[in-house]
């Protein structure tokens, strides 16, 4: 029998599965996730369309707006009529041809999100894009959606954003020794592991990140081998690349040596490339991490699961290297979390899990006694720190160097204090914000 | 097609304008939803979320409870939310998933009330309509809930209505429309709803006069006067439009009767300049410009404040025909986009339209110079 601490935080030794129940939903004002419009957004000329009610239109405009893209992004407003009267499907399709109609020049590529109305209300909307495609055959529709109510039960929208934005990509021949890497909104960082052992052996890295035009974005399907590494894109990017008929590995962002090994491994053997020196690496790393703790010392540090998917294993890492970790905001543990949580029961059984949205977090104590430092921007917001690593979604973070590179980062932001309420609140790290 | 938006975006919606309009009043708003209308409030329309604590959630409606009707979860998890945050009330709030299917609000409350004690009730939006029926139906659903029946009225005591961040973001707006109705020797008795509690709210029936400083607060304003005779002005106190409208109020307080100064103002107008939002405040900013126009009204729920000067436009394209012959604009910078090359365009962002993306140099409209905007404007 599970001993609660309360609904908003377990310590290690006592989590279970879940970790917390299902209930009402409280939204932190931290907003630096990239959402479906920051997403789509990379594909250079696209065009966003979305079909929604003004509620939830409300958010995903502004979001454009936010990024300077309102010239790329449209949309369609469906009203109480149209719900009532069983006229979705002529008000989707319509407007988005008005839309398109009234744009000063065609793009070639338009990314649709109808939302989780147009499944209550049964729309076609294969349909709807035959319609479409027939009036501008010029254009390529990708059939995106913003249908969180499929969420609980099913993938997220932006996993399955990461999947159908390279729906344009076509069977091509592969062009030698190029590898694609996608399914993250971030670049991997210049010295990444991987970037180093594909130099190695003399082979091209691209990524979305690198593409200027369509014609660039479409050139993505010329890689050989495709690699994701963000698990978020796994899905859409291993389909992408059966499709293409290509071989793909998953090469997960992670902070355990074994797992990193394992995937330099995998890319060293599936290229046919000289491994790196792990134990080397892990040298480097670990002389890094007592760098890092001989400044940081005893302060106690708090991550979140916006900065990275495996938070957990993290929190192991730093454990084992002294520092002194005292919470984690997650709301769930990931399968591949497992082995650390199970570690962490062990070995650090008063650490704390936090929930990040169970109503309680509304008006939990967001002061802290003593300076903290956070790695994440939810993590800064719960304890109300300035001293914070300002990364999400793992940003280029990857395998041995990303381990170095948050040593760095961690001790940029323990010395050096930010602007907690101006900085987490803006959406999209990275992208452009005008607020 | 009206419904159509190439690059201007959308008003708040009708589910944050309920959210903005109880952010202040100790209650908890739960959004039944499954994702995004927290977020999306709290992130463009809420200048309050960072700082300040309030009870606002969404259910997490998933699929399969909106498919099979479960409704327990909701009532379990607002009932155990209630239980431990101890709440002044309970709002329900809908959106289009809860609205296609037909769920039963009403019932789930008084089922929530009976398992809580706590006051519940329900504010039947659907996220299909901007936020002025929303706020609006919430400030009226307060005034008559929580408004008790007044021993006495306080003679010269004006209750403020309608005043929300969506339609006065910049910093110490509520604080300075205060003063400018205490500077006339008058008392603020409540302020719905920003600055005051629920508590001070529900003696709102003692005030002998209401004034209504957006379209947010009319339905509030209209259910006073039902209950307890209290009559009503509408208008802004701004800049040099700030006498008519406390002239208003006096003559209000001693007739009875309801006045609508902006419409004194109303006519047939060929002068080329065009104020576009919401029209009790635009209206009030032309009149504080002293200045002809036409005020431009994208809102819904509008009905009664339109009319002469005051001409609805619904959707991106009818709004951009309008503005064909415009001389002179005077809206939020979002607006730019559709209108035609060299108008001179006076820069006024609305929370409820830009959102927070010219929070920094959101004007407060009742310290803002307005003969000096009339010389940058050249008019």
């Amino acid at each position: 029998m599970l001993k609660r601490l309360g609904p908003t935080a377990r310590i290690a030794a006592e989590a279970g599965d879940p970790l917390f129940p299902q209930k009402l939903e409280f939204n932190p004002p931290v907003h630096e996730n990239w959402n479906i419009v920051h997403i789509a957004m990379q594909i250079p000329e696209v065009h966003q369309i979305y079909v929604c009610g003004v509620n939830c239109m409300r958010g995903v405009v502004l979001t454009a707006a936010e990024m300077s893209a309102s010239d790329r992004f449209s949309f369609v407003l469906l009203r109480e009529e149209d719900v009532v009267d069983g006229t979705v499907w002529e008000a989707t399709r319509d407007g988005i041809a008005d839309v398109l109609r009234k744009l000063p020049k065609l793009p070639p590529c338009v990314v649709v999100f109808p939302v989780c109305t147009h499944h209550f209300m049964g729309v076609d909307m294969d349909s709807i894009y035959r319609s479409l495609e027939s009036e501008f055959p010029s254009v390529t529709f990708v059939p995106a959606w913003m249908d969180p109510i499929m969420q609980k039960h099913g993938l997220p929208p932006d996993q399955r954003l990461r999947k159908v934005m390279y729906d344009p990509l076509q069977p091509c021949e592969a062009k030698e020794k190029t590898v694609t890497l996608l399914g993250s909104e971030f670049a991997l960082e210049p010295d990444s592991d991987i970037r180093r052992l594909l130099a190695s052996g003399g082979y091209t890295l691209r990524e979305l990140q690198d593409c200027k035009s369509y014609d660039d974005f479409l050139r993505l399907a010329e890689g050989g081998t495709f690699l994701v590494t963000f698990p978020g894109g796994k899905l859409g990017i291993s389909q992408t690349a059966k499709r293409l008929n290509r071989p793909c590995y998953y090469l997960p962002v992670s902070f355990d040596y074994t797992c990193i090994a394992e995937s330099l491994h995998t890319l060293s053997d599936a290229l046919g490339i000289p491994p790196l020196d792990a134990a080397e690496e892990q040298r480097l790393c670990d002389a890094a991490l007592e760098h890092t703790r001989s400044i940081i010392g005893n302060t106690p540090i708090a991550i979140d699961s916006l900065f990275h998917p495996r938070p957990l294993e993290l929190a192991k890492l730093l454990l084992i290297h002294g520092f002194r970790v005292t919470e984690v905001y997650l709301d769930a543990v990931d399968e591949a979390e497992q082995p650390a949580l199970s570690w962490l029961k062990e070995h650090a059984p008063d650490l704390e899990l936090r929930s990040i949205i169970l109503p309680e977090q509304r008006v939990a104590d967001r002061k802290r006694p003593e300076k903290t430092l956070a790695i994440g921007p939810k993590a800064a917001w719960f304890t109300s720190t300035p001293y914070f690593v300002n990364v999400v979604q793992a940003g280029g973070l990857w395998g041995y160097a990303g381990i170095r590179s948050l040593c760095d980062k961690m001790i940029d932001a323990f010395q050096n204090e930010k602007d907690t309420r101006d900085i987490v609140p803006r959406k999209g790290l990275g992208c452009v914000s005008c607020i | 097609m009206n419904t159509s938006y190439r690059i201007i975006p959308c008003y708040t919606g009708d589910v944050s304008g309920v959210c903005s309009a109880l952010f202040e009043l100790g209650g908890m708003v739960v959004i039944h939803d499954p994702s995004g209308c927290n977020s999306t409030y709290n992130t463009h329309d809420e200048t309050r979320w960072y700082d300040h604590d309030s009870l606002i959630f969404i259910s997490g409606l998933a699929e399969i409870d909106a498919v099979f009707g479960n409704d327990d979860k909701l009532i379990d998890d607002t009932v155990d939310a209630a239980k431990n945050l101890h709440p002044k009330f309970i709002t329900l709030v809908n959106s289009p998933i809860p609205f296609l299917n037909g769920t039963d609000f009403e019932a789930i409350c008084r089922v929530i009330e009976s398992r809580t004690g706590i006051p519940t009730f329900y504010i039947p939006t659907n996220g299909m309509h901007d936020y002025v029926p929303g706020a609006g139906m919430a400030l009226a659903e307060i005034a008559r809930r929580f408004v008790t029946a007044p021993q006495a009225k306080k003679a010269n005591t004006v209750n403020l209505l309608g005043v929300t961040p969506l339609d006065f973001a910049a910093e110490g707006s509520a604080d300075a429309l205060r003063r400018a109705v205490e500077q006339a020797g008058l008392s603020v008795n409540a302020c719905w709803a920003m600055g005051d509690t629920l508590e001070t709210l529900a003696h709102s029936g003692e005030a002998a006069v209401n004034l209504v400083v957006s379209a947010l607060g009319l339905p509030a304003a209209k259910v006073l006067r039902e209950r307890f005779g209290t009559p009503y002005v509408i208008g802004v106190p701004l800049g040099g439009f700030s006498g008519t409208v406390l002239t208003a109020l006096r003559n209000t307080m001693e007739t009875g009767e309801n006045q609508f100064p902006l419409m004194e103002r109303a006519g047939s107008d060929t002068s080329g300049i065009f104020a576009i939002g919401e029209p009790v405040t635009m209206g009030s900013v032309l009149a504080a410009l002293n200045l002809p126009g036409t005020v431009l009204c994208p809102l819904e729920g509008c009905e009664d404040l339109t009319g002469g000067n005051v001409i609805p436009v619904v959707g991106e394209e009818e709004a951009e025909t309008a503005l064909q012959d415009a001389k002179v604009v005077i809206a939020d910078p979002l607006y730019r986009p559709i209108i035609p090359n060299g108008v001179k365009m006076i820069e006024l962002p609305h929370e409820a339209f830009s959102g927070r993306c010219f929070r920094k140099s959101m004007k407060n409209l009742f310290t803002l110079d307005y003969n000096a905007l009339r010389k940058e404007a050249s008019l």
